[in-house]
């Protein structure tokens, strides 16, 4: 169907190649088109979703689930522990303030290793803070990470400094890393959500209103859930109402975005993270019951304690597991997508009378 | 097409102010022919290591897609559909092939009962294959680049030209911009832990050359050039083809006001995206980042309060036991 001729005088009537007529003189069409006949194939509404053989739209995340979810459990458990620890340092509870001090600075310590370690060039962590990127949560968590682990570490520290350590120095240096820590420990806490949902995976991005609560909810209980196994039953009355109210938020949080994203709450429901959120649900409750009737009993009140930090483990670990099916089927990615622009357009023809 | 809107400047928001015009592709798939000419050209200019050599048996796509060692990526889309004015269920049980091949090649297309592309009868198991659509993707350099937004190094940047490359001496392979991009184009190359993506041969650019794939494309169906050009040029094929009666070609990345502020890179389909691998209705994650800062502070800020309001509420141990 070229229609350029070789002439003595040279090419004749040739075109750009990108100028082709596809499709023109296949079959009877041209002709059928003049005729007014089917020249236009009716266009079928789109019934069901169509992919490129299956294959992901989406690359998802190359990060090791045990570095990660890892550092999403570790990083709110320190975060909300030192909250924990600078309350009960102001209201007489020294057991649990230096335990939950410990217990932050092990959690931010195995942190700052899990990120490293999941660096594709480790040698190169420094360059996590050549800049400062409100647009990147990762480096605004870097900085955060940069100033919280050293006032956590510093608290831990100055409370069990021997006595060569000034006196003065452990008394006023304690008080203003724990209150440093304390009031850094939540930003660190409920940062991982942004991290996690201002990415373009579909269980994470679409649930970006709830999952900062799902986080913080999940932080709370689980240090709760270790100051009740560290502290003693009469210390620990502010972190039993504590795992109370951080489970209920958790799982209210879960619910209402599960409830929020349509059909990507599948990924919440099916497969590992579907058995690690079940199992966080179940956890949670025992864990709370432990909370509630844990008053008089250290042993119920530490049985409690470890099931809310393993129900705060499992939560993680099942959003990053959603998070990776939502971005491995292309079905997460084209059906949310294609109900937007059918709303965009139904909403468009409506506003202008045009398609 | 929404031609008298002001087309925003990636390169001068980025801070360049040498005037440089945006340069970008325009892929027009209605002429590729799956040659992948691209993709070595790619891989030879940018020695982009070799990444599996496997059959996938999809179509003559082994390449299976975008990745940190395959900048450009044919996709082959084998269709029961019509192209153009075609019709996929045409009869042929009353053509005297024999008869067809006495009269040579000459035969006229108007006159010709079967063409290179219409369909023979379905085979048993009902398929009539007919299009076969090709396409070379690449990395979009979007307007807004979710992968430059929530880089943590600064290792991927927007150059003159309104592009986005990742520095290869900065990336730490923290693998935050592979989640990020809406496409799934930029990827961590295994074994060395960073990321890499088309980088529109930053190099070439550099020295007033085309990118090696729009070099090496036999057919024009990728082309380069500064970015107005390309899309006026690319509504007026789009306008041809419609003429032609191949009513389902559509562009794709051309639009300034889509999810990503248009795309650098864009493309004339003749189908849906997703048929193709590509999202239907892409947008840059950080557009909803300050939501999601709200949320958060919301949530830290209840955190304090809420633990500050249950050690209140529960006071001095001594005092308050229950």
């Amino acid at each position: 169907m070229s229609s350029s001729d070789v002439t003595r005088e040279g090419l004749r009537g040739v075109r750009p190649g990108r100028e082709a007529e596809t499709g023109a003189g296949v079959g009877r069409g041209r002709d059928r088109r003049r005729r007014g006949g089917r020249a236009e194939q009716p266009m079928v509404p789109q019934a069901e979703f169509t992919s490129y053989y299956g294959r992901p739209v989406l690359k998802p995340p190359g990060w090791k689930p045990l570095n990660i979810a890892g550092y999403f459990f570790l990083g709110g458990l320190a975060g909300a522990g030192s909250v924990l620890a600078a309350g009960a340092q102001l209201t007489g509870r020294p057991v649990t303030a230096r335990a939950m001090k410990l217990s932050s600075l092990a959690a931010v310590s195995g942190s700052a290793a899990a990120l490293v370690h999941d660096l594709g060039r480790p040698g190169r962590f420094a360059n996590m803070l050549r800049v400062l990127k409100p647009t990147s949560p990762m480096s605004v968590g870097s900085w955060l990470l940069a100033a919280y682990g050293p006032a956590a570490g510093a608290a831990a520290l100055l409370d069990r400094a021997p006595a060569v350590v000034p006196l003065p120095l452990r008394r006023a240096g304690g008080a203003a890393a724990t209150a440093a820590a304390a009031l850094l420990g939540p930003a660190v806490a409920a940062y991982t959500a942004v991290l996690a949902a201002d990415t373009a995976v579909p269980a994470w991005h679409d649930g970006h209103r709830e999952l900062p609560f799902v986080f913080v909810g999940s932080a709370a209980a689980a240090a709760a859930g270790m100051a009740m196994v560290v502290a003693p039953v009469a210390e620990n009355g502010p972190a039993r109402s504590t795992a109370v109210l951080g489970a209920a938020v958790e799982n209210a949080a879960t619910a209402l975005l599960e409830h929020r994203i349509g059909v990507v709450a599948e990924t919440y429901r099916q497969g590992t993270a579907g058995r690690l959120m079940r199992a966080s649900q179940v956890l949670s409750a025992v864990g709370a019951a432990g909370a509630l009737f844990g008053g008089r009993s250290r042993a119920v009140s530490a049985a409690g304690g470890v099931a809310l930090l393993a129900a705060s483990a499992c939560t993680r670990f099942g959003v990053f597991h959603a998070g990776l099916e939502s971005a491995k089927d292309p079905k997460y990615t084209v059906l949310p997508q294609r109900e937007r622009l059918g709303r965009r357009r139904a909403g468009q023809s409506g506003a202008r009378g045009r398609v | 097409m929404t031609g008298t809107t002001p087309r925003p400047d990636p390169a001068a928001e980025a801070g360049h102010s040498g005037g440089q015009a945006r340069v970008g592709f325009f892929t027009d798939t209605s002429v590729c022919i799956g040659c992948k000419a691209c993709e070595v050209a790619c891989k030879e200019w940018n020695a982009v290591p070799e990444d599996g050599l496997e059959l996938t048996g999809m179509s003559f796509d082994n390449t299976q897609g975008l990745g940190a060692s395959s900048w450009r990526h044919v996709a082959f889309v084998e269709q029961a559909k019509p192209l153009g004015a075609g019709t996929a269920a045409v009869d042929h049980s009353g053509v005297d092939v024999l008869a067809l091949a006495a009269q040579g090649s000459a035969t006229p297309v108007e006159k010709a009962a079967i063409t290179p592309t219409t369909p023979g009868p379905p085979s048993p198991d009902g398929r009539t294959e007919l299009r076969w659509l090709m396409s070379s993707d690449v990395c979009k350099h979007c307007t807004h680049a979710a992968c430059l937004d929530v880089c943590p190094t600064g290792s991927l940047f927007r150059t003159e030209f309104g592009t986005v490359v990742v520095q290869q001496d900065i990336c730490n392979g923290c693998g935050y911009c592979v989640p990020a991009c809406p496409y799934g184009v930029i990827e961590q190359r295994p074994g060395d832990g960073r990321a890499f993506k088309c980088t529109m041969c930053y190099d070439r650019l550099g020295a007033g050359m085309e990118p090696a794939c729009a070099k090496a494309c036999p057919t024009e169906s990728i082309q380069f050039g500064p970015l107005e050009e390309l899309r006026e040029r690319a509504a007026g094929r789009v306008a041809q083809l419609h003429e032609l009666g191949v009513t389902d070609a559509r562009l794709y990345g051309h639009d300034p006001e889509d999810g990503v502020g248009g795309d650098g890179a864009f493309f004339l389909l003749l189908d849906d995206p997703e048929v193709y691998g590509l999202p239907p209705d892409p947008q840059v994650t950080t557009r909803d980042l300050p939501a999601m800062w709200r949320q958060a502070a919301i949530a830290a800020a209840g955190l304090l309060g809420g633990l500050a309001a249950v050690f209140a509420a529960h006071g001095r141990p001594g005092r308050n036991r229950r």
